[in-house]
């Protein structure tokens, strides 16, 4: 058995944000996933914006771990080649209590010291935001909220780690952990893992892997949001993210712009005990809707095309980014919900820190490749840009996902980068995303994964084991 | 860029058929655009009778029905036919790109006839509660897995709706040897044709419950179960009345949508066979759900015409203007 | 023993009642044209269904190709005959319209192929 200096459980974006962090180093480092792909838990559900610092009270960790994300996340998309476009967050105001709470949000924001927040008046509004309810008297404008794609950035981050030499376990379920000689052993459903040092980035699930060590000060509580997403046709019914005034649980209902071109509005917040209860609601649609219309009258039912559920794992108000002294070599990084995308790369330079002090030793590596080449989706490319692109290879002209405009040469690219489900082709290129959802490219893109995994057609699973797409069919058996 | 006379986007009944009927009433430069790597359109798929009877009057399969106008398309060779092209945009001024494997193209034409088709409505846009497990199909892609790929989506199935692809598809998985647990109509009887309900359902003896909808799906990775619960005229929930059915396959087939985003997306308005931009049609499906492929060849030949008639005049503006001068002499 | 059938002869779905005796139809009421008559007659008697269904294929360009029957076959015999489409593997390529099975099941039909196959 080879033995990792670290291991990191977990690997959505926050453990595969520090796995990328560390692989700057000369460590050996194991990343442990229990489902089939990456980002399949928390960060799948993501809303994938890039939050200033707004909505969090000053002296924070999370407000403050923010702030820092928002300025480290431009670096790392530009060298990861995943696209973040910078567009701005309006917190919209009704009256004159409003007005208040907003400037009240300001001064804690500048303290965080989130840059270029301004207060905007009903003629900005009017011209900057069209669409937004003309009851609306003004807003607080933070220019630096952005948007990414939240799984392109894991698949990413993962991609470049592996290149500097990070080792990465899937379908590996921790079932225990045991301290033995100043060694973690990780006893998984895969194989048997030894490390020096354990970073718990389990998510939902942190609460049980810190307990298998003996830590149980905290429960992680999953909070679960619903999203609405609407048709790409839609594109344009917001210039900016759109936030009402911030609730205690949550940041609201939001008008949300995203990375694929499709608005989203949502989430609900609703305190659940099941953390496998993914499941939507004829209540939280509603619920979301009318918030929604609040802030944009004009939303359609009509124009829903996908929805799902994300849970958020809460552990109290802040994050835990700590390292145990209990257990030595142990870092807990858990409870950690929004601004969690945002504030992943700072995160993974803290616990990177935390490690050093706890007497890892970072020597840097003399060659470490922090770029990585751009992944092409038409779907972000001008049709001159397809053109060429076609010429050079000519697969990309061969449409398979005609809602959202995904190539074949896409989808073959994905499945040899790393997709081996039907859910791992749809986060990262949008085949299935669309308005017909799945109905006319599923049966081409079952047949792409079966070939390029060499797997049998009925072996193609929506997302892993248990969830096959076909279960049967003629001439399969002996024939 | 590339001119044509005239653009058919769509190679399923309604684009083969404008094409014929565009070449009959005199047009003799027409492109036909296929997504797909053959030309029939959904019709491949539906291997089951039913087709023909108005038009042909016989009773034919859908590859049938699609193979007679393949044949005519084919037999003219002032229609060229591009497969596997996908349109991508479609402008006011009649500039229509495409993509297809090695080449992106720019046309630009004198006149277009949209004829894409529809979709078929999701489960997301009927808005069922629950988890979102694999097993959940439309009808139309579970007969595709059947017809055309050999693959059996499922053993225990569910049809949510009554439209006659449900229905067929009811009978097809019979057929495979899998068993349909209940139809679920939230209407009071069947949107589908009569034929349907004798030949697929009855001769089956499928359980259908009328004024009935799905509460809620379950299961984790694969579906699981539905609930079922009995709906008031309103289509509200009729208290007490929900009943669980095991089940590892949900299909939907709750009515089809016109497909014609890139109609909406070029600002065009649409007016019958014609649009607010003259030279640009419509027909088929694309332009109203029709439960019969005859009624869509119909209109087709329409629309064919109404390009025809649009391509004539643009070729012999001297014609018209010329007979204006010889009367002003 | 009167029966209560739907024709399905033309869209109208002109409600039937049949009376039948062994088996056989006596008296046949509801229906708006001959057709009905010969339909009710045929539902009791001998009730037949064209069958619709498809085939794998062997190295052609389609993996299925659809098939049909010429004629209606008893109702009765519906699974007998998917069991058999089951089994077939078609090699050669053929157009639409081609026998794929001839006197299929000793039936006095033949399964024919619905689309060419290259």
């Amino acid at each position: 058995m080879k033995t990792h200096d670290v291991a990191i459980i977990g690997a959505g974006v926050i453990g595969t944000s520090i796995a990328r962090e560390l692989s700057r180093y000369k460590l050996d480092i194991a990343l442990i996933e229990k489902e089939e792909e990456l980002a399949f838990g928390v960060s799948k559900s993501n809303s994938g914006i890039i939050h200033p610092g707004t909505q969090n009270p000053p002296g924070s960790m999370k407000g403050c771990l923010c702030v820092q994300g928002n300025a480290l996340i431009r670096k790392i998309s530009k060298e990861l080649g995943v696209d973040f476009k910078e567009v701005g967050e309006l917190i919209v105001a009704f009256n004159e209590d409003d007005i208040k709470e907003l400037l009240r949000l300001k001064k804690e924001a500048e303290l965080l010291g989130v840059p270029g927040l301004r207060i905007v008046d009903k003629d900005w509004l009017e011209k900057n935001e069209p669409n937004l309810n003309s009851v609306a008297v003004c807003g607080l404008y933070a220019p630096t909220a952005g948007i990414i794609s939240p799984y392109r950035l894991v698949y990413d981050l993962a991609e470049n780690a592996v290149r500097n030499g990070v080792e990465i376990f899937t379908k590996a379920k921790v079932i225990n952990i045991s301290r033995a000689d100043k060694y973690f052993e990780i006893n998984t459903s895969l194989d048997l893992f030894k490390s020096r040092y354990l970073v718990n980035a389990a998510g939902l699930f942190a609460d049980e892997i810190s307990g298998m060590l003996g830590i149980n000060d905290f429960k992680i509580k999953p909070r679960k949001g619903e999203e609405f997403i609407l048709d790409k046709k839609k594109a344009d019914l917001a210039r900016h993210l759109i936030f009402p005034l911030p609730s205690k649980v949550s940041k609201g209902v939001l008008i949300i712009k995203t990375a694929d071109g499709n608005p989203m509005i949502g989430p609900t917040a609703e305190d659940i005990e099941d953390k496998e209860d993914f499941s939507t609601s004829d209540s939280g649609l509603n619920k979301v809707l009318m918030s929604a219309r609040r802030l944009i009258p004009s939303i359609n039912d009509k124009d829903i095309i996908a929805y799902f559920a994300g849970l958020r794992p809460v552990a109290g108000d802040d994050f835990i980014i700590r390292h145990e002294e209990k257990c030595p070599g142990f870092i807990n990084v858990a409870g950690i919900q929004s601004p969690g995308l945002t504030a992943s790369p700072a995160i993974a330079v803290l616990v990177a820190n935390i490690l050093k002090k706890n007497e890892l030793a970072l020597k840097k590596k003399l060659i470490f490749h922090a770029h990585r080449k751009k992944t092409m989706h038409l779907f972000e490319i001008p049709l001159t840009k397809t053109q060429a692109l076609i010429k050079k290879d000519h697969a990309y002209g061969d449409i398979v996902c005609r809602c959202e405009m995904v190539s074949a040469k896409e989808i073959r690219d994905a499945v040899r980068r790393g997709a081996k489900t039907m859910d791992g082709v749809k986060f990262r290129t949008r085949a299935q995303a669309g308005r017909c959802h799945g109905s006319f490219c599923t049966t081409r893109i079952i047949k792409i994964l079966a070939e390029e995994t060499q797997t049998p057609l009925t072996g193609i699973t929506k997302r892993g084991r248990g969830s096959e797409i076909v279960r049967g069919g003629r001439g399969l058996i002996n024939d | 860029m590339i001119k044509r006379d005239l653009v058919i986007v769509g190679g399923g009944p309604a684009g083969m058929a404008a094409a014929v009927s565009a070449y009959e009433n005199g047009v003799k430069d027409i492109l036909l655009v296929e997504r797909d790597q053959y030309l029939g359109g959904i019709l491949n798929q539906c291997v089951h009778t039913g087709f023909g009877i108005n038009y042909f009057k016989e009773i034919l399969t859908g590859p049938e029905y699609a193979d007679r106008f393949i044949e005519k398309v084919k037999n003219i060779p002032e229609i060229e036919v591009s497969l596997k092209s996908i349109v991508v945009s479609l402008m006011p001024d009649k500039i229509i790109t495409f993509l297809k494997p090695g080449r992106l193209e720019t046309i630009k034409a004198k006149a277009i006839i949209m004829a894409t088709g529809c979709r078929e409505k999701t489960r997301e846009m009927v808005h069922i509660q629950g988890t979102r497990p694999a097993g959940i199909f439309s009808a139309g892609l579970a007969q595709k897995l059947i017809n055309i790929e050999g693959l059996l989506p499922g053993k225990e199935i569910i049809v949510v709706g009554s439209g006659d692809i449900g229905l067929i598809m009811a009978r097809r998985f019979t057929l495979e040897g899998a068993k349909v647990k209940a139809i679920i109509e939230i209407q009071k009887e069947t949107r589908g044709l009569l034929r349907n309900m004798v030949q697929c359902v009855e001769d089956f003896n499928i359980p259908v419950y009328f004024n009935h909808k799905i509460s809620r799906i379950y299961g984790k990775d694969r579906v699981e179960k539905v609930s079922v619960c009995k709906v008031d005229d309103n289509f509200n929930e009729i208290s007490g009345s929900l009943f669980e059915i095991k089940c590892d396959t949900i299909l939907m087939s709750v009515g089809l949508i016109p497909e014609n985003e890139l109609i909406e997306m070029a600002g065009v308005r649409i007016d019958g066979n014609k649009t607010s931009v003259p030279g640009i049609f419509m027909c088929g499906n694309c332009l109203k759900i029709y439960d019969l492929v005859d009624w869509v060849t119909q209109d087709s030949f329409l629309a064919g015409k109404l390009a025809a008639t649009t391509i004539e005049l643009l070729l012999k503006p001297g014609s018209h203007s010329n007979t204006m001068g010889a009367g002003l002499q | 023993m009167m029966k209560r059938l739907t024709c399905i002869e033309c869209p109208k779905g002109c409600r039937l009642l049949v009376d039948a005796q062994d088996g056989k139809v006596v008296k046949v009421t509801g229906h708006e044209c001959p057709k009905g008559e010969k339909y009710a007659i045929s539902e009791i008697e001998n009730p037949v269904r064209i069958l619709t269904s498809s085939v794998l294929g062997r190295e052609l360009r389609l993996k299925m190709i659809p098939v049909r029957t010429d004629k209606p076959i008893p109702k009765s015999r519906i699974f007998d005959a998917m069991k058999e489409i089951k089994k077939v593997r078609l090699t050669r390529p053929l157009k639409a319209g081609d026998v794929v099975v001839e006197n299929f099941l000793s039936l006095g039909v033949n399964l024919i192929a619905t689309r060419k196959a290259e």
